[in-house]
Order: C-alpha cells, then sequence, then structure tokens
C-alpha cells in the first residue's frame, strides 16, 4: 500500500521529462541542424567546372529553378551509396548540381564514368573554400537552393529514398508550389 | 572474417545478457541457489564476448579493413597507428560498443569483489546488470552495429577520423569518462536489489561505498580530462563551455558527489534511507539521461555524435523502462521504511543534508539549462534557443558558493550531536585570516577584484578548517609522526578528496578574472608585449605531417630580454576530410600558460594571432586529478573492508 505519497514524486518528475522528450522527437526533424544559411543567398564562389577547367562556375549558375546542391568526393562511401536514389531524383525532373569537394580530377571523372553522372553539372571545389563556407561537416551534403539562389534546406549525411520522399520533396513541392 | 566473429560474439553476448537476467532472478523467486549462483559464470562469459567482439574491431581498425562502413567512415590507412585505435571510440558505434564492455567489465568485477555478498542479493544484482546489457547490446545491434560491411563495393580508402579527435586527450577521455559514467550502474543495481529484496539496511549502504568511489572517481577523471582536451585542442583556450554535452556528464557528477556523502550517514548514522536510494537510481538515470541527450541529436553540441532519431527513440524507451520502472519499485517498495535516530541541527547529518540539498539544487539548474531549449522548442512550435553561458554562471556559480561555505563550516562537525559552540569556534578569526591573506597576496601581484577576494577567502578558510583538522587528530594522538600512518584511508581520502575543491577554486577564480588575451595581426617580425612577456613573431613555414599539412609559424617569448620558450602553433589541413585544424602552442606552467594560437592568413606573410596569458589555469585540472585521487584513496581503506565482512553476516540472515 502508498501511504507515503511524497515517495511517488520523483516517478512524477521523470513522467513529465518523458513526455517532454517524447514531444521533442515528434515536433521537428532533430537531425536538421540550424544552419547559418537558412534563408540566406548561396555564398559567392568562382570556381571551374569539372568537365571544362576554362568554364568558371558561379553562384548565377544555381538560378532559375528549384535545384538540390550535392557535396560529394569520390574518397566518400557514402556519396556512392546515395548515388543511385540522386540518379532517381534526377530522372524525375529535379535538376542536381554537384559540388566535388576536395577530391582529385581524375578519380572524380572516373567514378562518374563508372557510375553515371546525372548531375546538371559539378563545381570543381578542390580547396574546400566553398565547402568552408558552407559550414560542411562532411560529405555527402545536400542543399536545397531555391529558383532566386536563397538556401532553403539543410541535409546532413545520406540521402536515402526515405529521406528524399519524407523531407525533401516536401520542400521541393512547397518552393515550387510558391513560384507557381 | 575476423569481423564476423567480433560480430556474433556480440550476438552471443546478447544472448548471455538475457540468460543473466532470467536464470538469478528465476532462482530467487523459486529459492533455487543453483540458478542464483549461475549468474557468476554467465557474467564471466558476457565479459568474455563483449571483450572479444570489441578486439575484433580494434583489429578491422588495425588492419584498415575498409569494407566495415564504420571503419571506412572513422579511419584511413595514413592514420597514425595509436589513432587507429582510438578511433574504435572516435563515433557513435564503436564508442558505444565501448559503453557496453565496460558494463560487462564492471559486471565482471562485482563477480571478483563480491564474495561477501549472500548468495541472494549477488544473484539480483547480477540479474540487474545483466538486463541493462541486455538492453546496450540490443540498441548496438539493431541500431548502431560496428561491424556492419558494405560488400561487394567498398572503398579503397577511408574517410579518416575527424581530426579534432586525432589526439592524446581523445585516446583517453572517453574510456575513462564511461568508466564512470557506467560504473554508476553497480550503486543502481544494489539499489534495486535492496528494494527487490525489502531489505534496506546500512549493509547495503557499506557494500555500495566503495563502487560510487570508483565510478566517482573515474568520472572526475573523465571530466577534467574533456576539460583539459578543450583548452588545448579546440583552439581558443576556454576549459568549460556548458555545452550540452559536457552538462550531460556534469550531472551524474554531481549527484554522484551528493550520494558519495549521503551513503557515508546511512552507513554510519542509519539516516536518509530512502534518499540515498534515490540518489543512487538518479545518478544512473543521469547518466543513461546523458546518453541520450548525446546520441539521439535532440540537442546539437560539438560534441555530435552521428545523429539519428531512431537510436534516439530506442535509448528513450530504454531510458523510460529503467527509471520509470525503478521509480515505481521506488515509490511502492520504500513505503515504511523509516530513519528512527535522530541528530541535532549542527550535527554532520545535518551538514550532509545541506550539502545533498545543494548538489541537487546545483543538478537541477544544470537540467533545467540543458533541456529548457527542448522545452522552448515543444511550447512555442519549433523554435530553437539556446541557453548560454550567462544563465549558468547567473544562477550555477551562486549554488556553489553556499556550498562552499558549508564545506568550510562542516569540517569539525560530528555524527549525531556537534553544538554551535564548537562548531563556530575560532571560525571568526579564520575567516578574517583567510580574507587578509587573500587581500595582501591580490595588493601584492595582482589587481583587486572583489570575486576573487570572496572566492579566494572562502578557498583558503576550507584550506584553514582542513589543516585544523589534520592538527587536531594529530594533537589527540600526541604528536607522535607514527600515528598519521596509522590513519584509515578513507580519512585522507577525504582530506584529498576536499583540498582538490580548494585547489580548484583557486584555479578557477584566477583564470577567470586575471586572464589576458590579445587578438592582433602579426607579420614575421612583429612583436607584442602582454602583461611583461614579449611575443616576436619569427617566421611562418610549411610542414608536413603523416595525414595533414601544416602552417607553422615560430614565436619566441622573452621576459625582460631572457628567452622564455619558443612556440609553433599551426593551422593544419588534414587532407583525407579536407579539414582545417587549429593546433594552440602552449607553455605550460604551475602558475600561469602562455597559449598561442593561430588564426586566419589575412595576406601572404600576416596572420591572425590569439596570444592569451592564464595564471593558474592547471590548477582546475590538478585540483580534479586530487580530488578523484581522494576518492580512489578511500577505497583502499583496510578498516572498511574487515567491517564490511562483518556486517555481511547480517545480510545472509532472511
Amino acid at each position: 500500500m502508498i501511504t507515503n505519497k511524497s515517495l511517488i514524486i520523483p516517478l512524477v518528475l521523470f513522467s513529465s521529462l518523458a513526455v517532454l522528450l517524447w514531444r521533442s522527437f515528434s515536433l521537428e526533424d532533430p537531425s536538421l541542424l540550424p544552419s547559418q544559411l537558412l534563408d540566406k543567398p548561396f555564398p559567392e564562389f568562382n570556381l571551374e567546372d569539372l568537365h571544362s577547367s576554362t568554364r568558371i562556375r558561379n553562384a548565377d549558375d544555381l538560378l532559375g529553378d528549384v535545384s538540390l546542391v550535392n557535396v560529394w568526393a569520390t574518397w566518400c562511401v557514402n556519396c556512392l551509396i546515395e548515388h543511385p536514389v540522386l540518379t532517381r531524383i534526377a530522372q524525375g525532373g529535379v535538376g542536381i548540381v554537384g559540388i566535388n569537394y576536395n577530391d582529385d580530377l581524375k578519380k572524380a571523372l572516373v567514378w562518374l564514368d563508372q557510375y553515371g553522372d546525372p548531375y546538371t553539372f559539378h563545381i570543381r571545389d578542390n580547396k574546400g573554400t566553398l565547402a568552408i563556407d558552407l559550414g560542411v561537416y562532411g560529405a555527402p551534403e545536400t542543399f536545397i537552393v531555391d529558383e532566386s539562389g536563397t538556401v532553403r534546406y539543410r541535409h546532413i549525411g545520406v540521402v536515402t529514398e526515405e529521406v528524399w520522399m519524407e523531407k525533401l520533396l516536401p520542400v521541393i513541392n512547397l518552393l515550387r508550389g510558391n513560384s507557381a | 572474417m575476423i569481423t564476423e566473429l567480433g560480430h556474433f560474439s556480440l550476438i552471443l553476448a546478447l544472448g548471455l545478457s538475457l540468460v543473466l537476467t532470467l536464470l538469478p532472478a528465476w532462482g530467487v523467486q523459486t529459492g533455487n541457489i543453483t540458478l542464483m549462483q549461475c549468474g557468476d559464470s554467465i557474467a564471466k562469459g558476457l565479459f568474455f564476448f563483449l571483450l572479444l567482439a570489441f578486439l575484433s574491431l580494434c583489429y578491422a581498425f588495425v588492419v584498415d579493413d575498409f569494407s566495415v562502413n564504420y571503419v571506412a567512415s572513422n579511419s584511413n590507412s595514413a592514420l597514425p597507428p595509436y589513432y587507429k585505435i582510438s578511433a574504435v571510440w572516435g563515433a557513435h558505434e564503436g564508442s558505444f560498443l565501448l559503453w557496453t564492455l565496460v558494463l560487462g567489465g564492471w559486471t565482471f568485477a562485482v563477480t571478483l569483489f563480491s564474495r561477501d555478498l549472500s548468495v541472494d542479493m549477488r544473484a539480483r544484482v547480477l540479474s540487474i546488470l545483466g538486463f541493462l546489457a541486455f538492453g546496450f547490446t540490443l540498441f548496438s545491434l539493431l541500431t548502431s552495429n560496428p561491424f556492419e560491411r558494405s560488400l561487394p563495393v567498398f572503398p579503397g580508402e577511408g574517410n579518416d577520423l575527424n581530426p579534432l579527435l586525432q589526439d592524446f586527450g581523445l585516446i583517453v577521455h572517453p574510456p575513462m569518462l564511461y568508466i564512470g559514467y557506467v560504473g554508476f550502474a553497480v550503486p543502481f543495481a544494489l539499489a534495486i536489489a535492496t528494494l527487490w529484496s525489502g531489505r534496506l539496511d546500512m549493509a547495503w549502504a557499506r557494500w555500495s561505498r566503495p563502487w560510487t568511489n570508483v565510478a566517482w572517481a573515474f568520472l572526475t577523471v573523465g571530466i577534467t580530462l574533456g576539460s583539459w582536451w578543450a583548452y588545448y585542442e579546440l583552439g581558443w583556450g576556454g576549459w568549460w563551455f556548458w555545452d550540452a554535452v559536457e552538462n550531460a556528464s556534469f550531472m551524474p557528477w554531481l549527484v554522484g558527489t551528493a550520494l558519495i556523502h549521503s551513503l557515508a550517514s546511512t552507513e554510519k548514522r542509519a539516516v536518509f534511507k530512502t534518499w540515498t536510494v534515490l540518489l543512487a537510481i538518479s545518478a544512473f538515470a543521469l547518466s543513461l539521461l546523458g546518453g541520450f541527450l548525446v546520441r539521439s541529436g535532440v540537442l546539437t553540441s560539438v560534441h555530435a555524435f552521428a545523429q539519428d532519431p531512431q537510436r534516439g527513440m530506442y535509448i528513450l524507451i530504454f531510458l523510460i523502462i529503467v527509471v520509470g520502472g525503478s521509480l515505481a519499485l521506488y515509490a511502492v517498495r520504500a513505503q515504511g521504511i523509516k530513519s528512527n535516530t535522530t541528530f541535532s541541527w549542527s550535527s554532520r547529518e545535518a551538514m550532509i543534508l545541506v550539502n545533498n540539498l545543494l548538489l541537487v539544487v546545483a543538478t537541477a539548474v544544470v537540467l533545467l539549462g540543458t533541456l529548457y531549449p527542448l522545452a522552448y522548442e515543444a511550447v512555442s512550435g519549433g523554435k530553437k534557443l539556446s541557453v548560454g553561458p550567462p544563465y549558468f554562471n547567473a544562477v550555477f556559480v551562486p549554488v556553489m558558493v553556499v556550498l562552499f561555505v558549508f564545506m568550510a563550516l562542516s569540517q569539525r562537525s560530528r555524527w549525531k550531536d556537534t553544538t554551535l559552540d564548537v562548531l563556530l569556534k575560532r571560525q571568526g578569526f579564520y575567516v578574517i585570516g583567510s580574507m587578509g591573506t587573500a587581500a595582501l597576496l591580490m595588493f601584492t601581484l595582482a589587481t583587486f577584484k572583489s570575486y576573487v577576494l570572496l572566492i579566494s577567502t572562502i578557498a583558503f578558510w576550507i584550506f584553514a578548517n582542513l589543516l585544523e583538522n589534520v592538527l587536531q587528530r594529530f594533537k589527540r594522538r600526541r604528536w607522535e609522526w607514527g600515528s598519521m600512518f596509522a590513519q584509515p584511508l578513507s580519512y585522507y581520502g577525504m582530506l584529498l578528496g576536499h583540498l582538490g575543491m580548494v585547489v580548484m577554486m583557486i584555479g578557477i577564480c584566477c583564470t577567470v578574472y586575471y586572464s589576458v588575451e590579445r587578438d592582433l595581426r602579426m607579420a614575421p617580425g612583429d612583436e607584442l608585449e602582454l602583461a611583461g612577456y614579449q611575443f616576436k613573431f619569427v617566421e611562418i613555414r610549411q610542414i608536413n605531417g603523416p595525414n595533414f599539412i601544416s602552417d607553422q609559424a615560430e614565436i619566441s617569448v622573452t621576459r625582460n630580454g631572457q628567452d622564455v620558450i619558443s612556440l609553433f602553433p599551426e593551422k593544419r589541413l588534414y587532407s583525407a576530410r579536407g579539414s582545417v585544424m587549429t593546433e594552440a602552442d602552449i607553455d605550460p606552467g604551475l602558475f600561469r600558460d602562455l597559449y598561442v594560437a593561430l588564426g586566419e592568413p589575412l595576406t601572404q606573410s600576416a596572420w591572425g594571432v590569439r596570444i592569451q596569458i592564464k595564471p593558474f589555469v592547471r590548477w582546475i585540472w590538478i585540483g580534479g586529478l586530487l580530488s578523484a585521487l581522494g576518492g580512489i584513496l578511500a577505497v583502499g581503506d583496510k578498516r572498511y573492508r574487515r567491517s564490511r565482512r562483518k556486517d555481511s553476516s547480517n545480510f545472509l540472515k532472511i
């Protein structure tokens, strides 16, 4: 029998704590790191195109449509894992711009030959300067940039089928809906 | 092949932990002695297979087996061998395996050092530890398996270990911290076993004390190392950041400190019985909560592990089962347990009660500050917010100051009753003496700061009381030198534990109030004069490390024309990840550190440079280590082991 009710207090306190922790999951995607860049223009850059060293890419190349900007490299294991998913996304009509991050040019071209190149174009960021401006933690990372060149979303880690359906696609639909 | 062996060992460990949970408990319920006793050998087997799994993972790292995903994302063939080993616990999966192994180790230790415990209690304790091991192992296998391979296509080169973690501090910091964290599982298991058996007696407290002390000492060392690492590795010379993950390790430490004191009074005077049980449950609950906060990704922090909501959900459910279950058991079983002993309001029991209340308040303050962003997000519908050092400094520090005042006052207190006369005799004199000494030192060596005066006065005052304590004891033994060696080790442990805090207080207040720093642009030939030291930027050059290239500056330091040292701060580019790291260079000293870090390159030859002089900063860590040593010393007490044996005979009587 419970005669001393004060002994229940710890259990009650813990229960409210558990409810709070539980809610912290349901509210928002916890893997969404607050990015300094969110709702800010994509950082300025002037970097070579991966396929042609004379073609210089800059932030203007991102304007016009909602696109994914994907940071990848040949040394990045997980980039190979997400590659088929990106290929399907590109086939579905979403432009993907690659940032080839700290990579060897030859290896990168061989990699694309071998596994296919679903990207619209690649920015060659062999010194990692753009990645630093983007605050990249590691490859792969994927950003959603809207038609005005503003960063709208950041995903850290592999883009899986689930991530695409549940996180990225809704944002893209929303952005496209707004502009339509 | 070895990797599969490791994977298989982990699965076997899962099976064994389930058996360990069920069989001894079944034995207790049915009164079957054989079943109760089988816990020992199962626990040993469990530890063996966890160790085998862990060593297999180490092997995969050493031979650069990049077909194992975890190895590929956290190692690199160019990584120096010692970092390949420490990379095993460099990220979530491996560090959790280490965590599980440590629990296995503690369980193994229980089978080794609990011969005095009655058969049924031992069975209960092992069964509870077995359940915890089951939860951890299952988590590892389901959501964070370090043995997963990517075949047939796997990378020829690994992603490298995060350069921040390529460091000596990170080789030793996590194991120490985990031994401490997980160590609280033993007092927790004992507390639950006691509630389960319904025999909440003093023997329980006596038995819990050494385990609590050892876990607490390791946690202290772990936190101290973490602070030291942050100081020299993060590159801006801070030693504590009130980061969510630091707080996660600090909360069990605060409650653990309260538990150590409370256990003493429960053992000696049979008071605070249910309260002590609650503290034992809380210390481990906070360890688990820390694990949840770090690994679930609900809070972002510099410690961010690979974040995965699925993992967070699992830990949360486990947390609810373990802690919710324990607290429910507590609510039901602690009914009717009373402490019949009385004590006066100036006795040692009362002092320990004050200590406990203040430490619990301090824990609540830290918990609130850590969880407030989550609560705010829940209430405001998703807005993020962070609670920073201003909150913690404003609320936490005053609680600690009051705690330290009582630390000084309590040194003379005796069990049961101490008259106020005895307690307060000469204290006014000590306070004035301490304040005088502090003021004198401050005026001759530095500038006047009222907070430094306050903190150092309290520190000297505690020191005076500790000294008096020793001298009084010595006097009662008629000043015989030999008698000092005959004192129980726990006495010296107590002195050292408190002395460590005094040292740390001095370190903290001097570092906070007397540090000087300059951020400036320096090119070769430039000089700076700071607090009597001349810093000269000699040159900058490129050097190559095993897996990085680096810009290294040479800065020579002189004082009054005499050479002090040449410092070589670096800016490193780790090639595999392309990450840039600041390596500060430090001239450590007992009374001051000279700290130089490189900022950004401004032109071809000019760099941003940060120069700091941090007085007494070492005292913070020396203090922490002294306290930890005190905790260990107390466990070695001979007298104490004998009395434990005597008491366990009561334990056997059912």
